[in-house]
């Protein structure tokens, strides 16, 4: 008998976490909340579709990267500046280093498919035939956008 | 190439550094879009599934619904897990947790343990109860608050050429104990039987409905009962 599907609650409480820092990390803290309810709602009507010895990290995140394009494309064409709400001020960090700033600004400020490339390998840990599914490309290509997102990375990380 | 590799290790010590960083703690807050979540899930419909954990003399019911009504109502020592799952395998995966939607059976269940409700309004959905359970559940569920039936009463009542012990069987099975009121069915001479709940429960369940006499502990109200 194959494995059912766990009970999309059990889904959504182990995967919320690597979504939403997923969506921190690539579209900032102000526009994380919609693409967060957008990504969970697209995968619950897609679930009782899915097979149940899929990889359901990668699959989410998949949805995730999809609808943080969404999002970037229509920032692209409305560049209104997006002011960070209080709400997600950072407190547990009271005093965070400026060179992890300058890092995380360096991350968002990288094309997309890299930007996704880094934030699924480092804070989604996905193996890179994993990244290559979510993104959607062949897995050399998933290595030389990583590689090309370090490269640039680089000079924002001062050794 | 052993340059740029050193100078990349230097990156990915940094971005991993961040990554375990809390991002305004991500966990408290990715907590809070998903409750926000499972509430427009179950609102809108999109889930197939909504439950929620329901307070009670006996502890922490678990209770889920459908579009149409209750569905299920586990004693609390059935393992979520395996109940979640199971309506998963047999109804569909699409579940969350949501206090809000079950509101209403809360209020209900409060009145009723507290004396106050005879018959319930809230709609139940069957869907979990083959054919046979069917007919044996639908003539429990006509036993009114304060009465009883025996098993071979409610068999006869469900048409059962198969008698009591198949009859009890399907009372075991019943997944709406309570609402569905599997424990107004005893063995003859109104001796209590057994309960999927535990005969402790059946007796505490019995007594609040008034069906018991105090002195012998069996049931004072035979057949249709008192209402």
């Amino acid at each position: 008998m194959s494995r059912a599907l766990p009970p999309f609650q059990a889904f959504l409480d182990e995967h919320r976490e690597p979504v939403w820092r997923f969506l921190v990390s690539t579209i900032g803290p102000g526009e994380a909340e919609d693409c967060f309810q957008d990504t969970f709602m697209a995968a619950l009507r897609a679930y009782p579709r899915l097979r149940a010895d899929s990889n359901l990290r990668a699959w989410v995140l998949t949805i995730a990267h999809r609808k943080a394009m969404d999002c970037y494309r229509s920032r692209a064409r409305n560049p209104v500046p997006v002011a960070e709400p209080a709400a997600v001020e950072d407190r547990s960090a009271a005093v965070p280093d400026p060179r992890d700033e300058a890092l995380w600004e360096a991350v968002r400020g990288l094309p997309a498919r890299q930007r996704s490339a880094v934030v699924l390998r480092y804070v989604g840990d996905l193996p890179h035939r994993e990244i290559a599914v979510a993104i959607g490309c062949s897995e050399p290509a998933a290595r030389r956008s990583l590689h090309e997102g370090l490269l640039k990375l680089r000079k924002a990380v001062p050794s | 190439m052993s340059e740029q590799k050193s100078e990349n290790a230097h990156v990915e010590s940094a971005l991993l550094r961040l990554a375990e960083r809390p991002v305004g703690d991500a966990g408290t807050q990715a907590r809070f879009a998903a409750e926000r979540f499972a509430a427009t899930a179950a609102a809108s419909g999109v889930a197939d599934i909504t439950y929620t954990a329901i307070e009670s003399p006996f502890g922490a019911l678990l209770a889920a619904s459908t579009r149409r009504g209750l569905v299920r109502l586990a004693f609390p020592e059935e393992r979520p897990e395996e109940v979640l799952g199971m309506l998963a395998a047999r109804l569909s995966p699409r579940i969350v947790e949501s206090p809000r939607a079950l509101e209403p059976l809360q209020r209900e269940l409060d009145r009723y343990f507290a004396g106050n409700v005879r018959r319930f309004r809230i709609r139940t959905d069957w869907s979990l109860i083959g054919p046979f359970a069917r007919r044996v559940l639908k003539a429990t569920a006509a036993i009114p608050f304060g009465g009883v039936l025996s098993y071979g009463e409610v068999a006869a009542e469900a048409g059962s050429p198969r008698g009591s012990r198949a009859a009890g069987n399907a009372l075991g099975s019943n997944p709406i104990p309570i609402v569905i009121p599997c424990h107004r069915v005893l063995l003859s001479g109104g001796v209590l039987g057994g309960y999927g709940g535990g005969p402790e429960r059946k007796r505490w369940l019995l007594e609040l409905e008034g069906a018991l006499d105090a002195d012998s502990g069996r049931a004072k109200n035979r057949g249709r009962g008192s209402a």
